[in-house]
């Protein structure tokens, strides 16, 4: 393969940033300046280069930290260092959304207008910003048939900044949201809570940088909050087992990790054997937390018995289900709970290296996993001998850059190989054919952590906790009309109407419309059923969902057709646009919500509706992976379960 | 793609050990078809006709058109025949009422996007599953202008159905340029060069071989494209001839349509052991000095 380049030179600063990722160049083949007389008598590169295409992301990534947008230049530089043809590197830094392929100002707010924030201020906040300071980027891609092109864009001088729309932050507990972005040498990334419009035009035209909602976190009173914010609060019926050292332990110390418990279930591991530890999950009918429920024993002993040696272990912290923020509570307050967890998981099912895939939009949680790889590794929890355990086993973070679809297991391998987000076709499972076409394990940030107490309490006493079917405790994310949103853990089996007691029930107009349960790809349940049982067998009996842990409560002001709408405008967005299904249905879906919201069905209302449940159907029948199949749950829970929509 | 790598493609090869054979039964009739055959492959064992877009027995199945996707006993979603391999005792049903409800949703999400006016068979198929693409009203469509940069070929993406074999074709199972690729993301997902340059500045060397294998007419020879905006392309009136490729030693065959004494078209036969229905610019696009006294050019 001869890869043709862009003839625009990347800048100094450009070349500084993607040096700094990949290390100085070898020689002039991959992008040095100077050719030197042995240069011109060898040909580097070839599959030593092209196997670092992994690294593609991470390269785009130190562009956009740096420079605030990728240009031509350094975009063909990343292209030359790792022997990527442009067209193809093209297809990848197009696909995610933290990406810009158009010149950016280095300050960029993304203001979330997702469902939580909205029915909590963040549509004027938009608003505002729109009618005074200027439109938000358009997000869109040259040359497409897409709605933006680079006159779209604001000019660069007119404003400090400029800002954008985004999904759900995972922020929902701090509503409204946004998150502040700075590029530079020293790239600045912060979490708000709390947005106005004059607070954001404040930042927009130059105020100083603001401090990070989420951090530092104080420590000493787990009751009340893990941030220095009031919207924040965690809170437990019974005892806590997931986040017990939540707000207690310094999430920075590892030596303050220890003292609260930590690294005792690594011991019990090794005490065990690797089967031992999958007996133990399997005894406490360990259920994955990230929508599948999938058994994790069983995953973790596929992938055990393999015949191929080299193999994975993901934790999956790339939460962008709307609604969800438990795992970021888990990144930023327990983190090297999550370290231990996967070095149990190396250790039990024989994987050789780790990832964390973190959404790109939680800086904090991003560097706290970082901090606890770090120390782990210095104290020799990581490594070439683990533990002096003689197995080795090192954990890399790879940070997202904007894209739901990114959550779906294998969308995550492509992604952390280095190409589009683009989820594959199972058969053949992960388990098997996973990263770089190996075995490997992917587990959500919750399902990891229940890992460490079930090892300590041992799994048949673990699965005491919840019900026969549901075992265990469960996070749940709190946000909305409720009067302390935030992060609570409840044995599965307590009530919809234990945990809003426990959140500070309805707030806002203090009468309760709707909830949505499950996040956007759940369902919305009314508000004479809180005395469901929050378990699978409950949920999937009323035809609903746990979801993620997702609880949006809506009062009685809001306007659920909007709601509706942004849901039906998430699904189209996030989609990664492969299969006609879901490319072609999550627009159609969106379109036909629009003729319904605004008085013009096709049809008639019942003609609209069932052209709606045809393109649902075909949707949850025919797409790839379980964002299509999803995507019109919760908008058919509205029509069925709330009647929003009459005929 | 991870890395280029060679890839022997199986037409009439024999195969060097025998494959255990799997069976399986498709509307209630046993097939039994060699480890690692898809599903597709069966129902054509059978005799079966199951409609595809983005398969072809030359390229790797990308699974992404879901025109072809079928029942399977016991399964929670339809798979796509195209990719999903057989499985021994596998129950699979080629039509149903749901294989033929997504199958009908499917094309007429792509007929109410896509123009799809020079897709040979897909009137037929949207026929069969009594689509009806008006159903959806005045909605969002792919339409834009045609790309015509070069000489040889243009670029009508509003005739674009996503099905990726340009991509295929370009890049790993053929040609290995990697000169177009995926862009954007969801329904603005589309075909693009780096930084939507013009062909003449990207890596396209003009093999035409995206052309050979795009089913829209999406990509479609500068000759055909300009007989066919002034109303003079008839198929009724072509002969297609074999033929060997004078230019090297290689010696692909090649197939030359005629229209009334010119010729309009240049392909080479799918089945071809050596082409694989690839060739370079010289034999696609290299025939036109015949007729014409002009040297070909990639200009
Ligand atoms: C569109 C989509 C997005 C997803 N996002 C996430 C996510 O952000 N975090 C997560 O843990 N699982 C997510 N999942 C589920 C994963 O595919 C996978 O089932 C899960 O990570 C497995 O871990 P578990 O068994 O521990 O739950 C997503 C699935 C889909 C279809
Ligand atoms: S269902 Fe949607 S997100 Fe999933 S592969 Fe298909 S287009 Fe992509
Ligand atoms: S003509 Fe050949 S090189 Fe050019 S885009 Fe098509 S397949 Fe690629
Ligand atoms: S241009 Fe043709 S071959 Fe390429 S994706 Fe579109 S329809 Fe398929
Ligand atoms: S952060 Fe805004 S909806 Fe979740
Ligand atoms: S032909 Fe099988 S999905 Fe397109």
């Amino acid at each position: 393969m001869d890869v043709k380049l862009l003839t625009a030179e990347p800048t100094a600063d450009e070349r500084a940033a993607v040096d700094a990722r990949l290390g100085p160049p070898s020689s002039a083949w991959d992008g040095g300046l100077d050719r030197t007389p042995r240069d011109l008598h060898l040909a580097y590169g070839g599959k030593s280069q092209r196997d670092r295409r992994h690294l593609l992301l991470p390269a785009l990534q130190a562009l956009q930290e740096r420079i605030g947008w990728i240009s031509e230049g350094g975009f063909g530089y990343v292209c030359e260092r790792l022997s990527v043809p442009p067209a193809d590197a093209w297809g990848v830094a197009t696909f995610y959304m933290m990406l810009a392929t158009t010149p950016r100002p280095k300050r960029v707010l993304h203001v979330c207008d997702d469902i939580a924030c909205r029915i909590k201020g963040a549509k004027a906040a938009c608003d505002g910003l729109r009618a005074h300071h200027s439109p938000p980027l358009a997000h869109g891609v040259v040359g497409g048939h897409g709605d933006a092109r680079p006159g779209t864009h604001v000019t660069l001088n007119e404003f400090h900044g400029a800002w954008t729309t985004s999904p759900c932050l995972g922020l929902c507990d701090v509503a409204p949201a946004a998150l502040y972005l700075e590029a530079g040498k020293a790239p600045v990334e912060r979490s708000l809570g709390d947005v106005t419009s004059d607070a954001a035009m404040g930042l927009l035209g130059g105020g100083a940088e603001p401090a990070d909602v989420l951090a530092p976190a104080p420590l000493g009173d787990p009751t009340k909050r893990v941030a220095p914010h009031d919207g924040t609060h965690i809170g437990s019926l019974g005892e806590r087992r997931l986040l017990k050292r939540v707000g207690v332990a310094d999430p920075t110390s590892l030596a303050s990790y220890r003292a609260h418990g930590g690294y005792a279930a690594l011991d019990r591991a090794f005490a065990l054997g690797p089967e031992g530890v999958i007996k133990e999950l399997n005894d406490a009918k360990l259920l994955g937390r990230g929508g599948a429920a999938f058994p994790i024993g069983r995953k973790w002993e596929a992938v055990r018995t393999q015949p191929e040696r080299e193999r994975y272990i993901i934790c999956n912290a790339d939460e962008s289900e709307p609604g969800t923020f438990k795992d970021r509570v888990l990144l930023t307050g327990d983190p090297f709970a999550i370290v231990e967890a996967l070095t149990i998981g190396a250790y039990a099912a024989g994987c050789s290296k780790g990832y964390v895939y973190i959404r790109g939009e939680y800086p904090l949680g991003a560097e706290r996993i970082q901090g606890a790889i770090n120390q782990a590794r210095a104290a020799g929890l990581l490594g070439e001998n683990v533990a002096g355990r003689g197995f080795a086993f090192d954990i890399e973070v790879r940070r997202g850059a904007g894209a739901y679809i990114c959550g779906e297991e294998t969308a995550i391998f492509e992604s952390i190989e280095g190409k589009r987000g683009e989820p594959r076709n199972k058969p053949p499972f992960p388990v098997q054919h996973g990263l770089f076409d190996k075995p490997t394990i992917v587990n959500n940030v919750e399902t990891l952590a229940n890992v460490l107490p079930i090892l300590v309490e041992g799994g048949a006493a673990a699965a005491k906790i919840g019900t026969a079917q549901s075992a265990g405790t469960r996070l749940f994310c709190v946000s909305g009309h409720v009067g302390r949103p935030g992060v609570y853990e409840l044995p599965m089996g307590a009530t919809l109407g234990e945990l809003m007691t426990l959140a500070g029930g309805v707030a806002g107009t203090g009468t309760l419309q709707a909830i949505l349960l499950g996040g956007a790809a759940g369902a919305f349940v009314r508000p004479d059923e809180l005395s469901l049982k929050l378990t699978h067998e409950d949920t999937r009996a009323a035809g609903v969902t746990l979801g993620s842990g997702v609880v949006v409560a809506f009062d009685s002001s809001v306007d659920m057709k909007d709601v509706l709408l942004r849901i039906a405008q998430f699904f189209r967005d996030e989609s990664c646009g492969q299969c006609v299904p879901c490319r072609v249905g999550t627009v159609r879906q969106q379109e036909s919500l629009v003729r319904i919201t605004t008085g013009k069905p096709l049809g008639g209302v019942s003609g609209e509706l069932a052209l709606l449940d045809e393109i649902g159907a075909a949707m949850k029948d025919g797409s790839i992976c379980g964002l299509g199949q999803t995507a019109y749950a919760a908008i058919e829970s509205a029509i069925k379960r709330l009647q929003l929509v009459r005929a | 793609m991870t890395m280029p790598h060679l890839k022997l493609v199986q037409l009439s090869r024999p195969t060097r050990e025998p494959k255990r054979m799997i069976e399986l039964t498709i509307d209630g009739r046993a097939v039994s078809v060699p480890e690692g055959s898809t599903i597709l492959n069966a129902c054509q064992a059978l005799g079966i006709e199951v409609p595809t877009l983005c398969w072809l027995e030359t390229l790797t199945p990308v699974n992404v058109c879901r025109v072809c996707v079928v029942e399977v006993e016991g399964a929670r979603v339809l798979a796509p025949s195209c990719s999903r391999e057989v499985e021994a005792g596998m129950k699979v049903k080629s039509r149903s009422e749901r294989v033929d409800l997504t199958r009908k949703l499917v094309l007429e999400m792509l007929a109410s996007s896509v123009d799809l006016s020079t897709s040979p068979g897909m009137a037929e198929m949207l026929a069969e599953y009594g689509a009806a693409p008006e159903r959806f009203g005045e909605c969002e469509t792919v339409a834009q202008p045609v790309k015509v940069d070069n000489d040889l070929y243009v670029r009508d993406y509003a005739k674009c159905v996503l099905c990726y074999k340009c991509v295929e074709a370009c890049g790993e199972d053929h040609q290995n340029t990697f000169a177009i690729a995926v862009a954007g993301r969801g329904f603005h997902a589309h075909i693009s060069t780096e930084f939507a340059v013009d062909l003449p500045e990207s890596a396209c060397v003009y093999c035409g071989n995206c052309i050979a294998v795009c089913p829209t007419g999406a990509l479609m020879s500068k000759r055909e494209w300009e007989l066919r905006e002034a109303g003079q392309w008839d198929e009724s009136k072509q002969t297609q001839t074999d033929t060997v490729c004078p230019f090297c030693g290689v010696g692909c065959t090649l197939t030359l349509h005629v229209q009334e004494g010119e010729i309009v078209k240049a392909t080479s036969p799918l089945d071809n052991d050596i082409t694989v229905g690839n060739l370079c610019v010289k034999g696609r696009f290299g025939w036109r000095h015949v007729q014409n006294g002009r040297t070909p050019s990639a200009s």
